[in-house]
């Protein structure tokens, strides 16, 4: 076995252990660990596939960026590590949801076997021989983003400041002289406006 | 050498994971990563094949997605916060004011 495939296989099995814990956790710090873990395993799959500038960018920008902003908010909103969630709502929605699940998973049972006996589709070109030269470098990255796909490159830029002003509106905490009936309603506890159509057990 | 299937597989695990995580999750924190978890597998993918058709256009969509994400993790952590504050819970079968 070379070395290329002890690294991928190392951190294929990283990045999926990572991502299963991430899901089971009670505690969302330890789950934002272990999404950090599975998806710094996903940057070295990058760099194997040649993709060096990605697979930074993956670091700096998932690990160091958006993830910071979920920890962050999580001590904001100082949940006390494990809120008991309670066993959901009734017992159609518990079973539809755990019916989906495991749908899903049979549905992905079945890619993974495609997925071994793929060898005859054209694309399942071996990534051994050596790309072109150059291939996913900062310099060549950076020519397609200014040159082929500019205006979509430019458009992010319109989404990032959407986002961010968005993000503002939405998260400013209202003045209380604003605050209007509804709003009053909604700050008074756990009954809301309406009438709830069952009683749900938190 | 590590037959592109193989990188394939890994992201098709990796999305069904994260689609369990949004079915089953009830906290939306761990439901909000979840999504996260989906777009880097398909980000994953992409990767995947522009190295196998050794063409680089998948760098530029791996990078439009990563911005989207960015600005989809802002605006929800938002929503999140205020949502918080009126509900005092992270559980998502809690916020029902909307359900007929």
């Amino acid at each position: 076995m070379s070395l290329d495939t002890v690294i991928f296989i190392f951190s294929a099995v990283v990045a999926v252990f990572g991502a299963t814990m991430m899901i089971v956790q009670r505690n969302p710090v330890a789950s934002v660990l272990y999404l950090i873990l599975s998806l710094v395993a996903q940057a070295v799959l990058y760099i194997q596939l040649g993709s060096v500038f990605m697979g930074a960018i993956l670091v700096v920008v998932y690990a160091g960026a958006i993830l910071v902003l979920f920890l962050f908010v999580i001590m904001l909103l100082n949940l006390r590590g494990t809120e008991d969630l309670g066993r959901g709502s009734g017992p159609l929605n518990q079973l539809t949801k755990y019916v989906f699940a495991v749908l899903f998973v049979v549905e992905l049972v079945f890619v993974v076997r495609a997925g071994f006996f793929a060898e005859t589709i054209a694309v399942s070109v071996l990534t051994g021989p050596p790309a072109t030269d150059g291939f996913g470098s900062v310099e060549n990255v950076a020519k397609l983003l200014f040159t082929r796909y500019l205006y979509p490159f430019e458009l992010t830029a319109v989404l990032l400041l959407a986002a961010v002003v968005g993000a503002v509106a939405i998260a400013k905490r209202e003045r209380e002289d604003f605050a209007t009936e509804e709003g009053e309603a909604a700050h008074s506890g756990d009954k809301p406006a309406s009438p709830p159509m069952e009683k749900v057990e938190g | 050498m590590v037959p592109i299937s193989a990188y394939l597989i890994v992201a098709a695990v990796l999305f069904g994971i994260g689609t369990v995580g949004v079915l089953v999750s009830r906290n939306i924190i761990i439901l909000f990563m979840s999504v996260e978890l989906m777009l880097n597998a398909a980000n994953l993918a992409l990767i995947a094949f522009s190295r196998a058709l050794n063409v680089m256009d998948g760098h530029a969509f791996v990078f439009l997605v990563l911005t989207v994400a960015a600005a989809e993790a802002a605006v929800g952590l938002a929503m999140v916060l205020t949502i918080f504050r009126n509900r005092d819970s992270i559980n998502v079968d809690r916020y029902n004011l909307l359900k007929w």
